[in-house]
């Protein structure tokens, strides 16, 4: 036993955050080389270096727990269980995407294991996430809300209106602030008043904590804490997870307003070498640790060619799913 | 049947259908109790997004704007989120929520609680609009609000509150068209978005004139939608240019007589008949 550990260090567990953090991150980096290649037409927003929120976050739910994320949502949404091939033909905008191919990376949404979209709205999942909570509450059920936005999120009225709607109601939901430092390409510090988003919550009366977010065992203790509580009817809890975000804004975004001195020093700090670094000293095999990141991205790998290789989908497809009523085509005369 | 007013029908269509689904909820306390029928703060987004959440989870939210003008607050929740989520999620679900956003200009409520919004929503897809005139119609377009499976925004017109049956306007109107020889047949649309194109071309077919009534702002109102489909459809069959008939493109007055004036009276829905007869 290495001396060095904490005892309540739990491998099998840090192990599968650990392959989790690899899966989102093969995810990500096949979706920015699809992008180069003119596979993903329009923006993604890589989670890069955020990973560990989503892994520590999301598998503390359960599959009929509902979740809301924002428009960098890919790692919460394979988090929650989503199959990462009709992913990347979402991304591609093929047959066979989550969505059909009609919502692309902003509007990826998997109903089936309750992931119910991401949102190119800033802060527009808030209100959302107050209302699915809202239904589970009436209908009595056991399932809680869990609702990622990021710390731009907190300047939006929402954000209040949301929380403050959850707070009296007493619904059963779990807000989980992911803070990356930037709000699209400002510095979410330099705009925002007071303390911050877990001040804010504990305004209006939610249970706030704090938390390294690049520490994916501190976010899944407390996660699992904060689901729990919510599960038991306490009502609304608010995490504030601290993470960076390694990459530009978009995949097309250089990022040139920051120094370049910063981002290296924040790669130091990535979620996945410290769980690494922590599973190494717990005495699991390096070859083991590689061997996770290989599996990941021959798994990511295998979605990328099987998404290129899935067609566009038939453009009948743009007049299903409007609505019920009235013709939504265009006249012929 | 029981005579109703046009507030009591919308009221009587609500209960009738939260006795019949227990996924509606909104409205009569007494009856439904303060669960199915919130209160809620004043917040307007989180109203309408919450309705967009509850809708997503299956039941069926009734959401109160008190004002078509205050749900400019939540707009969007209802347009980038309650229309867009079932054709962005590729069909993965369905937003059955109705959103209360009474329109239309009542005694001196000037620029901000007067205005009639309803071509907003007509242009966006995923949404329905509907637009009762009778007390029947807004029970019977209420109930089918309801059980309709896409969001709706249902816009009754608060001057009609206190109505027993027939809307005045349009008809009294005809009636005074009549008086002078001239038949003029009134098609309430009831529903905007979808709106029944079939009866207006029909009707234009058989007349060869068509005005355009609607107490909205005109410019790029529902009124030059419909002006536009019996120009690209009908020309060959006007004998008339299509007149159009609404309110000159300024705010809502707080005094009576720049209220008034803007205001499409009986009066001018007889004038602009009789010129396109002349």
């Amino acid at each position: 036993v290495n001396e060095r550990v904490a005892p309540n260090l739990d491998v099998e567990r840090l192990s599968a955050h650990h392959r989790l953090m690899w899966r989102i991150r093969a995810f990500e980096e096949l979706a920015l080389e699809g992008l180069k290649e003119k596979l993903v037409l329009g923006a993604i927003h890589p989670s890069i270096g955020q990973e560990g929120v989503a892994a520590g976050v999301c598998p503390n739910l359960l599959s009929d727990d509902v979740l809301l994320s924002t428009h960098r949502g890919h790692g919460h949404t394979l988090a929650k269980g989503a199959d990462p091939l009709a992913m990347m033909r979402e991304l591609f905008g093929r047959e066979g995407g989550n969505c059909g191919g009609k919502g692309g990376s902003m509007h990826i949404a998997d109903f089936a294991v309750g992931m119910l979209g991401a949102n190119g709205v800033v802060a527009a999942n808030i209100v959302i996430a107050a209302g699915a909570a809202h239904a589970i509450k009436l209908k009595r059920e056991r399932k809680i809300v869990c609702c990622i936005f990021g710390d731009g999120a907190i300047n939006r009225g929402p954000f209040l209106e949301g929380l403050n709607w959850a707070k009296v109601f007493d619904l059963p939901a779990l807000f989980v602030c992911e803070d990356n430092g930037f709000a699209a390409t400002t510095r979410t510090r330099a705009m925002t008043a007071g303390d911050g988003p877990s001040a804010r919550a504990r305004s209006l009366g939610l249970v706030a904590e704090e938390i390294d977010g690049n520490d994916v065992q501190a976010v899944d203790l407390a996660a699992r804490e904060a689901v729990r509580a919510v599960r038991d009817g306490s009502g609304p809890r608010f995490l504030h997870l601290h993470t960076y975000r390694l990459t530009g804004h978009t995949g097309a975004d250089p990022a040139a307003y920051r120094p370049k001195e910063e981002v290296e020093s924040r790669w130091q700090d990535d979620p996945i070498a410290r769980a690494a670094a922590l599973l190494e000293s717990a005495g699991v095999p390096a070859k083991a640790l590689a061997a996770a990141k290989d599996e990941a991205y021959r798994e990511m790998r295998a979605a990328y060619d099987a998404a290129k290789a899935t067609p566009y989908p038939p453009v009948e497809q743009a007049y299903a799913d409007v609505q019920d009523v009235g013709d939504p085509r265009r006249e012929a005369f | 049947m029981a005579v109703m007013t046009y507030a009591e029908a919308s009221r009587a269509a609500i209960a009738e259908e939260m006795r019949r689904d227990p996924a509606v909820y909104k409205g009569l306390v007494e009856e439904f109790g303060t669960e199915r029928i919130s209160d809620a703060p004043i917040s307007e987004a989180c109203i309408m997004g919450a309705a967009v959440g509850a809708a997503m989870m299956g039941t069926r939210p009734i959401v109160e704007m008190r004002f078509s003008d205050f749900a400019l607050c939540a707009v969007d929740e209802l347009v980038n989120q309650a229309a867009k989520a079932r054709y962005m999620f590729g069909g993965q679900t369905r937003v059955p929520l109705v959103v209360r956003e009474p329109i239309g200009m009542w005694r001196s409520s000037a620029a901000q609680h007067s205005q009639s919004l309803e071509a907003w929503y007509a242009h966006i897809p995923g949404l329905v609009v509907a637009c009762p005139a009778t007390p029947a119609d807004n029970k019977g377009l209420m109930k089918s609000a309801i059980r309709c499976d896409d969001p709706v925004v249902y816009m009754e017109h608060k001057n009609l509150w206190g109505l027993e049956g027939e809307v005045p306007g349009c008809l009294k109107a005809a009636e005074a068209l009549a008086a002078r020889g001239v038949e003029a047949e009134v098609i309430d649309l009831r529903t905007l978005w979808p709106w029944d194109k079939a009866r207006v071309l029909a009707s234009v077919e058989r007349t060869g004139r068509l005005l355009v009534v609607q107490e909205a702002v005109s410019v790029a109102g529902f009124g030059a939608e419909i002006a536009a489909t019996v120009a690209e459809r009908l020309h060959k069959a006007l004998k008339a240019p299509v007149r159009r008939l609404g309110a000159p493109r300024v705010p809502i007055s707080y005094a009576p007589p720049l209220e008034d004036v803007v205001r499409v009276s009986e009066a001018m829905i007889v004038a602009a008949a009789e010129g396109l007869v002349a």
